[in-house]
């Protein structure tokens, strides 16, 4: 209540800057403050909320504007629903959001927001990865607390960005250019300092003493070149450290900052008190390993979200649509289903849709890792992101924004990289445990040498602090499952629970599914026979011309039979009974056999079985022929089998169809044990019988139908694209749907858990031998410093080696400034 | 070694002169893309005669 220190009426209550028409009111206690933003509105309110308010009225100078005033003005926007919409999924019984967060550093970091985050009311479920920088947060449906999320984290001093295209390039770039200017900063320093203190240790060495003022003056101008290193350079960990102490958290950043400042303090007193030791050249050189650790986390963290981010942004900004008869260019999130739009040779389909005019071959490597453009005609559906390599196509939309599979895809990755599988969470809280341990241990040490030998006491301290950070304890699972996540994003393999691949390491058994699976669900032609008065050639040929103009699948089975010169008119499709059409002025109709009996009169009473894989030709007097059609093997399929026996693997073959087709297609793809006609039930008994036999299993499906057996699996595998991604209930998607693929996953998951394995081992292995001969002082401070930051290099370095060594040069890069610029500079 | 009390002032300038170079140099963007540069050179001379050839067989070139 003290006047002097409430602010002006026309300065914010908190920081005291001009108000300039805020309209924000603080509530602190029972007055109402006037504030210049939502950000202080919220720290006051914050403060005031814990009982400190009192601060307001003691303090001397205002407080400092919370960073970012502008960006929190703008979270209220996202109160907004149409805002909201362009970022928030909605689920059936939750809404989520995925976040950029900027300054997230660690785990203790991503640990700190996770339960901040929880603490708010309706949340239900929150996901942060450190490695990647991401959070995945969940709420209840219909509860708008998409701008609390971010007000939340933002107050815990870090910045939350909704993951949309452009922000995501933009935060990288920042945040890759202030690292390396710390970096420069932090390098340059330490070979300076690093040249004085050699001049001392060299004369130590030789028995020598270094001339007293020349050493006062070495010490001075380290003493200096120290200064930006550790407060500009260190700045991240300091902030970080501060933050863990404001929280009441422990973190990595924590035991390094007390280090590096008690370092600090020390070094100074000494230089001005002109005794003792100094600690300049541990303090630089802790600061550049640690700045070098950090970049190259930042720089595997960047690059394996460099394939969700390539697949985000490869959408068109614009689209040309069909208005009455003329065409108009129009922001692609505009479009809406129904729409028609012209999709130009060359250029990128911007919406899911239905191809309702033109031929032409798409290149969809993007959605599924096949290389070569694949043929699309009317009636075809497109994918959004897929290129048209040939003709310009008019296309119906069919699916916008987050519903195409395109987005489906980059949501499920996202959700995949942003789940926190439990190896991951038990080595957290392991970490966290240990750090408490060491920052005690620390202070017993100090009180030990005390005792022995109390001018050691300091710098045996200070290399406990160091040598024992668990940082490379932390990342190691971490970084093994987010490269190998992004490896197999790469081969067309979507990872929907990183837990799965842990797994699928250990598995001995696969079970593949056929149709969808194995087979590509399209039909072919394999069989006929005539039944009536004409030929087999003469009743393929009319079958051939009914089923000219169809869309239907079965028509493609016709696709490549000539027609000779017959030639249907007034042909009519019967959704889910066949075609009828007039040949030389005889109605046939083909498709199942009671339609094709009601032609004759016949109320379906045939000799022939009926069978989905059976269709029949006739006219008004008498059946035809029958034609037998089946699925088409994938190309691939073949190589299953023999590429799983060579890692060691049974495969085995289970289908609900008949034992001929089954028995076809498992000596095609040479799988030994299959088994024909079995339903849900009696294959779930199988996995459960394998199972019970100590085996692993693994279940190849389509993801849709064999829901149930998937789910029974240890793990489960689905062949899908599209709109079925987002119901698929599968632990790893083959978006390339190459069954032939699984033997290579599971190389990879055996790959990632040797590497998670050895990098825990060694970053285990490192702490526990550090730790005592640090204790007992024989480590000194700059030692420890290398030793910590190199096992955190070792554990990056070994994770990395599941990336491929050659990025996609230009997969990210749309346009090309320098060759449009050569480009108009000629034309 | 009075000479080590005009030198090492001046070697911390040089630093400082270095540091600002290369702020300047991350600021302009330098270091954001250390890869695709390397490909520039290779795309822009075939895109330079493609240009060519298309001009040649519609007119001549600026």
């Amino acid at each position: 209540m003290n006047a002097a220190t409430t602010a002006a009426p026309h300065l914010c209550f908190h920081c005291n800057e001009p108000l300039a028409g805020s309209k924000f009111v603080a509530q602190i206690g029972d007055r109402s403050e006037s504030v210049c933003c939502i950000g202080c509105k919220t720290v006051a309110e914050m403060i005031a909320a814990t009982g400190l308010a009192d601060y307001y009225a003691r303090r001397t100078t205002p407080s400092p504007r919370p960073p970012d005033a502008t960006s929190k003005e703008a979270w209220q926007a996202y109160v907004d629903p149409v805002v909201a919409a362009d970022f928030v999924r909605k689920g059936p019984n939750s809404d989520s959001v995925d976040l950029l967060i900027e300054n997230l550093r660690c785990s203790a970091c991503a640990w700190l927001i996770e339960r901040t985050l929880s603490a708010i009311p309706n949340v239900a479920d929150v996901q942060v990865n450190a490695a990647l920088g991401r959070a995945h947060v969940e709420w209840t449906a219909g509860t708008a607390r998409f701008e609390a999320i971010m007000n939340a984290i933002a107050q815990l001093g870090y910045d939350p960005h909704p993951v949309t295209n452009e922000t995501t390039s933009r935060v990288y770039c920042r945040e890759r250019r202030s690292m390396l200017k710390r970096f420069i900063v932090a390098t340059f320093g330490m070979m300076q300092v690093m040249m004085f203190a050699v001049a001392g240790y060299s004369a130590e060495l030789n028995a020598e003493r270094i001339d007293a003022t020349l050493e006062h003056y070495f010490r001075l101008v380290s003493l200096i070149v120290t200064v930006p290193v550790l407060f500009y350079a260190g700045k991240p960990f300091l902030l970080n450290a501060w933050n863990n102490l404001r929280t009441r958290t422990v973190g990595m950043d924590l035991s390094v900052s007390t280090a590096l400042l008690l370092a600090f303090l020390a070094s100074t007193w000494n230089t001005f008190a002109q005794r003792g030791d100094v600690y300049f050249d541990s303090i630089t050189m802790f600061v550049f390993f640690l700045t070098l650790t950090r970049f190259v986390e930042l720089s595997v963290r960047h690059r394996t979200n460099s394939v969700a981010d390539a697949l985000a942004q490869h959408l068109p900004a614009t689209a040309q649509r069909v208005a009455g008869d003329k065409i108009e260019m129009v922001a692609s999130h505009q479009l809406r289903v129904g729409d028609e739009v012209i999709v130009p040779s060359g250029s990128v389909v911007p919406a899911d849709g239905t191809i309702i005019h033109g031929t032409t071959t798409l290149n969809e490597s993007l959605l599924s890792g096949e290389s070569l453009p694949v043929t699309r005609r009317t009636g075809d559906d497109v994918a959004s992101g897929s290129i048209n390599t040939g003709a310009p196509i008019r296309v119906c939309v069919t699916a916008i924004g987050k519903n195409t599979s395109l987005s489906n895809i980059v949501a499920m990755l996202r959700r995949a990289q942003a789940h926190k599988p439990l190896a991951i969470q038990a080595a957290d809280r392991a970490a966290a445990i240990f750090l408490r341990v060491v920052l005690i241990a620390s202070f017993g040490v100090c009180a030990a040498w005390l005792f022995i030998d109390p001018a050691r006491a300091f710098a045996a301290k200070l290399a406990v602090l160091v040598v024992a950070c668990p940082c490379a304890f932390s990342i190691a699972t971490p970084a093994a499952l987010a490269a190998s996540t992004a490896q197999l994003a790469r081969e067309g393999v979507l990872v929907t629970r990183p837990d799965a691949l842990e797994t699928l390491a250990r598995v001995d058994h696969v079970i593949f599914d056929k149709t969808g699976t194995l087979t590509r669900g399209d039909i072919q032609l394999d069989d006929y026979t005539a039944l009536g008065s004409r030929s087999d050639d003469e009743c393929l040929a009319i079958a051939a011309a009914l089923e000219q103009s169809s869309a239907h699948p079965i028509a493609a089975a016709f696709k490549h039979v000539p027609t000779n010169g017959f030639v249907a008119a007034d042909v009519v499709t019967v959704p889910g009974f066949g075609v009828e059409g007039t040949i030389a002025g005889t109605r046939y109709r083909i498709g199942i056999p009671a339609f094709v009996a009601t032609l004759r009169g016949d109320s379906g009473g045939t000799s022939l079985e009926r069978s989905d894989r059976t269709i029949v030709l006739g006219n008004e007097q008498e059946l035809l022929a029958s034609f037998i059609l089946s699925d088409v093997l994938r190309d691939d399929s073949s190589e299953a089998a023999p590429q799983l026996r060579s890692i060691g693997i049974d495969a085995e073959l289970l289908s609900g169809d008949g034992l001929a087709a089954v028995a076809t297609v498992a000596r095609r793809c040479d799988i030994r044990t299959f088994s024909a006609r079995r339903s849900p039930a009696q294959k779930l008994a199988r996995v459960h019988e394998l199972q019970s036999a100590g085996k692993t299993v693994a279940m190849v499906g389509d993801g849709i139908n064999d829901a149930p057996v998937l789910g029974a699996a240890n793990v489960s595998m689905a062949m899908g694209r599209g709109a079925a991604l987002a119901i698929a209930a599968a632990d790893l998607i083959f978006v390339a749907e190459r069954p032939s693929a699984v033997a290579g996953v599971i190389r990879t998951a055996r790959r990632t858990v040797r590497l998670a394995g050895q990098n825990l081992v060694w970053s285990a292995t490192y702490n526990f031998c550090a730790l005592p001969l640090a204790a007992l002082g024989f480590i000194s401070p700059w030692v420890a410093a290398i030793g910590m930051s190199a096992s955190s290099l070792f554990v990056l370095m070994n994770s990395l080696r599941l990336l491929p060594h050659k990025e996609p040069a230009r997969s990210t890069r749309a346009s090309h400034p320098f060759t449009d610029g050569a480009l108009k500079a000629l034309a | 070694m009075d000479i080590l009390f005009v030198l090492i002032p001046l070697s911390l300038v040089l630093v400082a002169g270095g540091c600002w170079a290369f702020f300047w140099a991350v600021d302009s963007g330098q270091f954001d893309d250390l890869d695709s540069p390397g490909w520039d050179a290779i795309e822009a001379s075939e895109a330079a005669t493609a240009v060519n050839l298309s001009g040649s067989s519609s007119g001549p070139t600026v």
